[in-house]
């Protein structure tokens, strides 16, 4: 176990080496110069040009500029954001938990939904219903999350009032909240104040939805594959033959086994659970990463953007790391 | 067996439908949708704005109808760029293996682990918006999806029998790859746009949104979206409910294409259990 840690690790270290070079290209390498595309074209001066250009460090040759990057990152230096002057990485640090959080919810509502209709359309295969939620599915594939978000808060916050339009808490409550972890269900139960936990939770039920609902297409598809798989095997058939009852056989002979490839989907769903942070962010005015770099775009803060996306970068080679390792621990068949 | 492909139909059907409404846009639509009509500011729908008016006083049917131009045609022009050049990129990392192909790979599979929207969002936000720069934001990111199916049939293919005969009789290695193995692979690699031009859009639905389309006034449903946003919290529902349906049911018409063309090659037809 601790040797296949060591080996997949040593595998990301070039994997997430590639992705940083790639972040660089996309940045520095590709037609279009920061600073032109930071100021404007518009009345800007050679001169201010040139003082941009040193300031960001893009004057240099690119090689020396490729180094620079590389040994900034190394030292966890992600720059120095022009809009607020804080660091870049203590403005990430600040609003990392935010969207760890939104995703965390958006996951367990995708797995929860995933999973029923997963499990009902195997079972039901090639029935009206199966088409049903196959379509569901597909459908929940082809819904623009921030339209989905939009539709949400719609019904639920302008229509019904039943939920608040966006943000982590009530504003009033929120100015003297301070926050320790940062993950706000946390903060709120650390204070004892219950009824800050549940304004929490308001507040993120309808961001939880929304990306749970377009990632659970995906689970649901890969379940209902998995258990069609599963159900065909011959312990099942014993299982049945035993004598058990439907759900025991369904749940814990059927559903146990096809669960495997289902968590390695889970994890995979990592990176598309991201973009739709984005948008499900922007939608909510939810304070996380992604809106942090929508913010530094439409600020023309460069090194706020480059530190963003090599934050994400390393971040998601992370979480695709975790999910190796955990799916080892599942799998014991699995040994690099 | 039409009962059976009723998917493939359904999803081709409603492809056609909206290829033949964008198209036809200009006869369909009953105003400009970029100028102001008589019908008021941010009127409900009625029968003269069956989708009602935003508040430049534009009709949002017509607008709706014109939307679907920069969408369709940025997801089709960004699929045959990542197809042609993720496919040729495929053919010779599979061809030539060793070095070559483990670095390419490498490559493609750093582009893939990142979140596509992402990656669109750094492009075009260093390369500014407009309707080149999201095809060319939109086709980088999807160039794995049509490196590794290429990739992959070339390492099957490149096994065969009568490659081996090629090879015997003295044909030259770009002769190999480009007439005996590549014209093999095409029918694999051809199965991608089904499911990726459904993605291309909502990407392209996605950039727009937040703003990385092409300036206002031209009518694309994303943005349109996103104007609409500022109305939401005063209920004028019909700004954004319906450029949002034509995205869905664009995509889900391609998307079913796909589902419909993925039942056609692995038909895993299961007896009830």
């Amino acid at each position: 176990m601790g040797r296949y840690i060591l080996a997949r690790a040593a595998l990301a270290v070039p994997m997430l080496g590639v992705l940083l070079t790639l972040v660089f290209v996309i940045l520095r390498v590709m037609p279009g110069d920061p600073c032109v595309a930071l100021l404007g074209g518009r009345n800007v001066t050679p001169e201010t040009l040139d003082r941009c250009r040193q300031a960001l460090g893009v004057d240099k040759p690119i090689h020396v500029q490729y180094v620079r990057y590389l040994e900034d990152i190394l030292r966890g230096n992600l720059g120095t954001s022009i809009r607020t002057g804080l660091p870049v990485l203590e403005e990430l640090l600040l609003r990392i938990p935010a969207t760890v959080e939104l995703a965390l919810a958006g996951m367990v509502v995708a797995t929860a939904l995933g999973l029923v209709t997963g499990v009902y359309a195997s079972l039901h295969s090639d029935r009206p219903l199966d088409h049903g939620l196959r379509i569901f599915n597909v459908a929940s594939f082809a819904m623009p999350v921030f339209w989905i978000g939009l539709m949400l808060v719609l019904l639920f916050s302008v229509r019904w009032r039943l939920f608040p339009v966006g943000g982590r808490l009530d504003p009033v409550a929120a100015a003297t909240f301070e926050p320790v972890t940062h993950f706000y269900l946390v903060d709120t139960l650390l204070r004892g104040d219950v009824a800050l936990f549940v304004d929490a939770l308001r507040h993120l039920a309808l961001p939880a939805l929304t990306l749970g609902l377009v990632v659970s297409g995906f689970i649901g598809r890969m379940t209902r594959a998995s258990m069609l798989d599963v159900l065909d095997k011959e312990y099942v058939t014993a299982a049945r033959a035993k004598g058990l009852r439907g759900r025991v056989v369904v749940l814990r002979h059927a559903l146990r086994n096809a669960l495997i490839p289902i968590v390695t989907v889970v994890g995979l769903q990592f990176a598309l659970l991201m973009a739709g942070a984005i948008l499900t962010e922007t939608v909510y005015s939810w304070p996380g990463v992604a809106r942090y770099l929508i913010a530094s775009i439409e600020a023309r803060d460069f090194q706020a953007i480059q530190g963003t996306v090599v934050f994400i970068a390393i971040f998601i080679s992370a979480i695709n790391l975790l999910v190796d390792v955990l799916y080892a621990r599942l799998d014991p068949r699995v040994r690099f | 067996m039409i009962a059976r492909h009723y998917l493939l139909l359904a999803g081709t059907v409603l492809v056609a439908g909206f290829v033949l409404v964008t198209l036809l846009a200009p006869v369909l639509a009953p105003f400009d949708p970029t100028a102001p009509t008589l019908g008021g500011r941010l009127a409900p729908p009625s029968r003269q704005h069956p989708m009602g008016t935003d508040q430049l006083h534009r009709d949002v049917f017509s607008r709706v109808l014109y939307g679907g131009r920069v969408p369709l045609m940025v997801a089709a022009l960004s699929c045959v760029v990542s197809l042609l050049a993720g496919t040729v990129v495929g053919w010779i990392s599979g061809y030539a293996g060793g070095r070559v192909d483990r670095v390419l790979s490498l490559v493609m599979d750093a582009i893939y682990s990142f979140p596509a929207l992402i990656l669109a969002i750094a492009i075009v936000a260093m390369l500014g918006p407009g309707l080149a720069n999201m095809v060319a934001a939109i086709s980088f990111v999807y160039i794995p999806a049509y490196f590794r199916v290429a990739r992959g049939q070339v390492l099957v293919v490149r096994e065969q029998d009568f490659v081996e005969a090629a090879r015997a009789l003295g044909a030259s290695r770009a002769r190999i790859l480009l007439r005996h193995i590549a014209p093999n692979t095409l029918s694999a690699v051809m199965t991608v746009p089904s499911f990726n031009i459904a993605d291309a859009i909502l990407t392209e639905a996605a950039l727009s949104f937040l703003g990385f389309g092409l300036p206002p006034p031209t009518p694309d449903w994303g943005f349109d979206i996103q104007n609409g946003q500022r109305l939401l919290q005063a209920g004028f529902w019909w700004l954004i409910t319906f450029p949002g349906l034509m995205i869905i049911l664009v995509s889900l018409g391609f998307g079913m294409i796909g589902e419909g063309i993925n039942d056609l090659i692995n038909p895993r037809r299961r007896r009830r259990v």
